[in-house]
């Protein structure tokens, strides 16, 4: 349990290692937080003395000052833009988790459903979403529907396919147990098949978080929507026909900033379900 | 020389005869893939009996298990339970336990849910069977590992634990599929003393499926020797000697004996596999 605040902290320097590499000596902890600082430190270091000393233009190439300000002065514009795109990735990804996990469950579950929708979730999934933002934006009653059914439909496989999978990886000798003590389809499904299918779905949880990111900033530049309830890509595009350079590095910072908020979050969540018995949450112990 | 059918046997006096808890009656299985696992197997199962199938792989031993405990339905023949109740599935209720020859255990769950597992299926609440899961989880010698995951288990705690799942029902008969097969040999010889004190304390029928002639020899108060190609009994022997199985017993003659003629009727029983 001690590796809990620690992993929470190292979420925002690089939360892949802070979960794999838990309880490892103390001095490596201490290297693990203060290279990559470090490396982050003089990279922007670099980077500045570079603009300085060449003079380089704003327009073409911003200082990390200049990116800095802007951070500060546009925050009245880019952060309600960032909400909006925060809420449209949440709420896709919670979309497709309810529709992932519920159709894979009535996929395994019944037989003749499998053979009906599989293939064309399969369709849905190798048609490229983005060639389909066109069509939603005509159907769809309003941009933000649109790509709320965008980011929808490109995290909702992932989770879908994985999930079945799951569902279907159950170890046959505890479904013999399960028939021998006359258990009923659901107490299967419950006691047995989902928590079996733990692992799948926490693979599918952190591919599918990523994705909803990607699909609702790339459906954006797609749909190209304006105003009030404009996202993070829309500010992005919107920065690069004005040469506000300054303000398309804080947009980039901040989708970086979401997407590692998303990954350490599913990481997190995966770490504390599956950490006290499945062999990819464990420590190695030689 | 096949089939000394146990039911040809002498009616024994009434005080000691006993009821039976299960019998085959001519059962054959065939798969899915043509084989013929089992042919016109019958076996009279007695109250209290410790029974081992013994044979060699491919006999169809496991299968016969599989088959009384009802998974999977013989191609023909019938399973009987004359003294239990039987449930729409033709199985009888709760007086099945079965230990499989992996452990079989839900990682995700501790000693004690994986315990609690075949009451829960039955709608029993947590509360009410605390009692009954920790007295098995302690007569398996595990009461301090309730809270423990499998994970962090050996191999034959993990047994153990499984065995403690298989007796919470109280079940009439404890069917194990080669359960110690992948423990090493001092693992192997503490738990058929633990099988053996569950057998004789519970009371419970036990058929033991094993390859071993030394287990089988040591456990069992009637060893039927079975045959592959096809799967049936070849030979059924009872051991009476003595009713005390210990370390003494090892070492004695009469164990020594036994082991003489169970490995004569294996050998016969491969011999008989090979000429046909």
């Amino acid at each position: 349990m001690s590796t809990v605040p620690n992993t929470a902290s190292e979420a925002g320097t690089d939360s892949a290692a802070g979960v794999l590499l838990a309880q490892t000596p103390k001095s490596d902890k201490i290297l693990q937080i203060v290279i990559p600082v470090t490396t982050l430190v003089l990279t922007i270091a670099l980077w500045q003395l570079l603009v300085t000393i060449n003079e380089i233009p704003r327009y073409i190439l911003p200082s990390p000052v200049d990116v800095a300000i802007a951070l500060f002065t546009d925050s009245s514009t880019l952060w309600p833009a960032m909400m909006v795109t925060v809420k449209i990735t949440l709420m896709a990804l919670a979309l497709a988790l309810v529709g992932g996990v519920g159709l894979a469950i009535l996929l395994v579950q019944s037989r003749l459903l499998e053979l009906a929708l599989f293939p064309y979730a399969v369709v849905l999934q190798v048609t490229p979403i983005i060639a389909i933002a066109p069509l939603l934006l005509i159907y769809a009653p309003d941009t933000q529907t649109a790509l709320l059914i965008c980011a929808f439909l490109v995290a909702f496989f992932p989770i879908l396919s994985n999930m079945a999978q799951g569902l279907k990886s159950v170890d046959h000798n505890l479904l013999n147990l399960f028939e021998l003590y006359g258990a009923s389809g659901w107490q299967t499904l419950f006691y047995l098949k989902i928590p079996a299918s733990m692992p799948y779905f926490m693979a599918g949880l952190r591919i599918g978080g990523g994705l909803a990111l990607i699909a609702a900033v790339v459906a954006e530049f797609a749909a190209g929507s304006a105003g009030q309830g404009s996202g993070l890509a829309f500010r992005l595009i919107e920065s690069q026909y004005r040469m506000n350079l300054p303000r398309m590095f804080v947009c980039l910072i901040m989708l970086s900033a979401i997407g590692i908020i998303i990954f350490g979050l599913t990481s997190l969540i995966s770490w504390l379900v599956l950490h006290r018995w499945h062999e990819s949450a464990i420590r190695r112990e030689n | 020389m096949t089939d000394i059918a146990l039911s040809a046997a002498p009616a024994a006096s009434p005080q000691t005869a006993r009821r039976l808890v299960v019998a085959m009656h001519d059962v054959s299985k065939v798969f899915s893939n043509g084989t013929l696992a089992l042919k016109g197997m019958s076996l009279d199962v007695k109250a209290g009996e410790f029974i081992s199938l013994l044979g060699p792989s491919g006999c169809g031993k496991s299968t016969a298990l599989r088959i009384i405990a009802g998974l999977g339905a013989p191609s023909s023949g019938s399973i009987d339970w004359p003294s239990s109740r039987i449930n729409s599935k033709g199985l009888p209720e709760g007086d099945v336990g079965f230990v499989f020859q992996d452990p079989t255990l839900m990682p995700w769950a501790t000693v004690f849910d994986n315990v609690f597992l075949p009451l829960k299926l039955r709608g029993i609440s947590k509360a009410s069977a605390t009692e009954t899961i920790m007295e098995n989880l302690a007569s398996v010698g595990l009461a301090d590992f309730a809270a423990s995951y499998p994970r962090e288990l050996s191999g034959g705690m993990r047994m153990r634990v499984s065995i403690a799942r298989a007796m919470v029902t109280k079940p009439k008969l404890l069917l194990m599929d080669e359960p110690f097969a992948a423990l090493d040999e001092i693992t192997r010889q503490k738990l058929n003393d633990d099988v053996l004190r569950l057998w004789k304390q519970h009371g419970v029928t036990v058929i033991f499926v094993t390859h071993s002639v030394y287990e089988s020899a040591y456990l069992s108060s009637r060893i039927v020797v079975m045959r592959a190609r096809p799967g049936q009994v070849y030979t059924d022997m009872a051991v009476t000697q003595p009713a005390e199985r210990d370390q003494a017993y090892r070492v004695s003659e009469g164990y020594r004996q036994t082991c003489q003629d169970v490995s004569d009727a294996l050998q016969g029983a491969i011999g008989a596999a090979e000429v046909h």
